[in-house]
């Protein structure tokens, strides 16, 4: 399950990828912050995607993921658009047999999207200014 | 030939446009099409070495070469999650 969400995401629904022999569900539910990294109040934040190259590069992480955690199943759901504070921006799941699978699966695809999806995030905050963040490499 | 270019995020602001069309020499590849658009923008110089192309939907190098329809894609460094 790989989606680029014009509205509110529920993590619950990433569910869906679970098999019967799966043991194991991890998800990473990303929330708006309250605060930037400097420690602005942030009022919301805009997010965009360039969304078939999001598309193709959620594939080919959880595609990755599988060469390196073996049998686990994957889902990716970002927003777009304006969120607020306290909305969901992203939520990534992993499914395996096993915990340790599923663990280090879902971190490796939080991890990857950051660093590669075309995702852009601009901040807005409360004393009217705004900018675009980028990610650590 | 003409190009369809799409500019994201911050690069969108500088262009001030979503979407543009460009002409350019028939052969021309990417960085002629980003050397246009500086000379149209001015705004946009000093973006190149941060700066990912994406042809028709898959990242290319600066040098590679463009077709008539071709749809370039501007990415400047991302912020996702």
């Amino acid at each position: 399950m790989f989606r680029i969400a014009r509205d509110a995401v529920d993590a619950r629904a990433l569910e869906a990828i679970l098999r019967d022999g799966d043991g194991g569900f991890v998800t990473f539910v990303g929330i708006v912050r309250g605060r930037g990294d400097d420690g602005r109040a942030v009022r919301g934040l805009s997010y965009e995607a360039y969304e078939p190259l999001a598309h193709a590069a959620f594939e080919e992480i959880a595609s990755e993921a599988r060469e390196r955690f073996g049998d686990v199943r994957i889902a990716i759901v970002h927003r777009i658009g304006d969120l607020l504070v306290g909305e969901i921006a992203v939520a990534v799941a992993a499914a395996a047999a096993h915990r340790a699978e599923a663990f280090a699966a879902c971190a490796y695809a939080v991890d990857e999207l950051k660093r590669r999806a075309p995702i852009w995030k601009k901040e807005a905050y409360l004393d009217g200014a705004s900018q675009w963040c980028e990610n650590l490499q | 030939m003409r190009v369809h270019v799409l500019a994201f995020a911050r690069l969108r602001e500088l262009l001030d446009a979503a979407e543009r069309s460009l002409e350019l020499p028939t052969g021309a590849r990417a960085g002629e099409a980003w050397a246009a658009l500086v000379r149209a923008c001015p705004a946009l110089e000093g973006e190149a070495s941060t700066t990912r192309f994406a042809r028709n939907g898959r990242l290319v190098a600066f040098d590679e070469p463009l077709a008539d329809g071709d749809e370039l894609a501007l990415l400047p460094p991302v912020g996702g999650g």
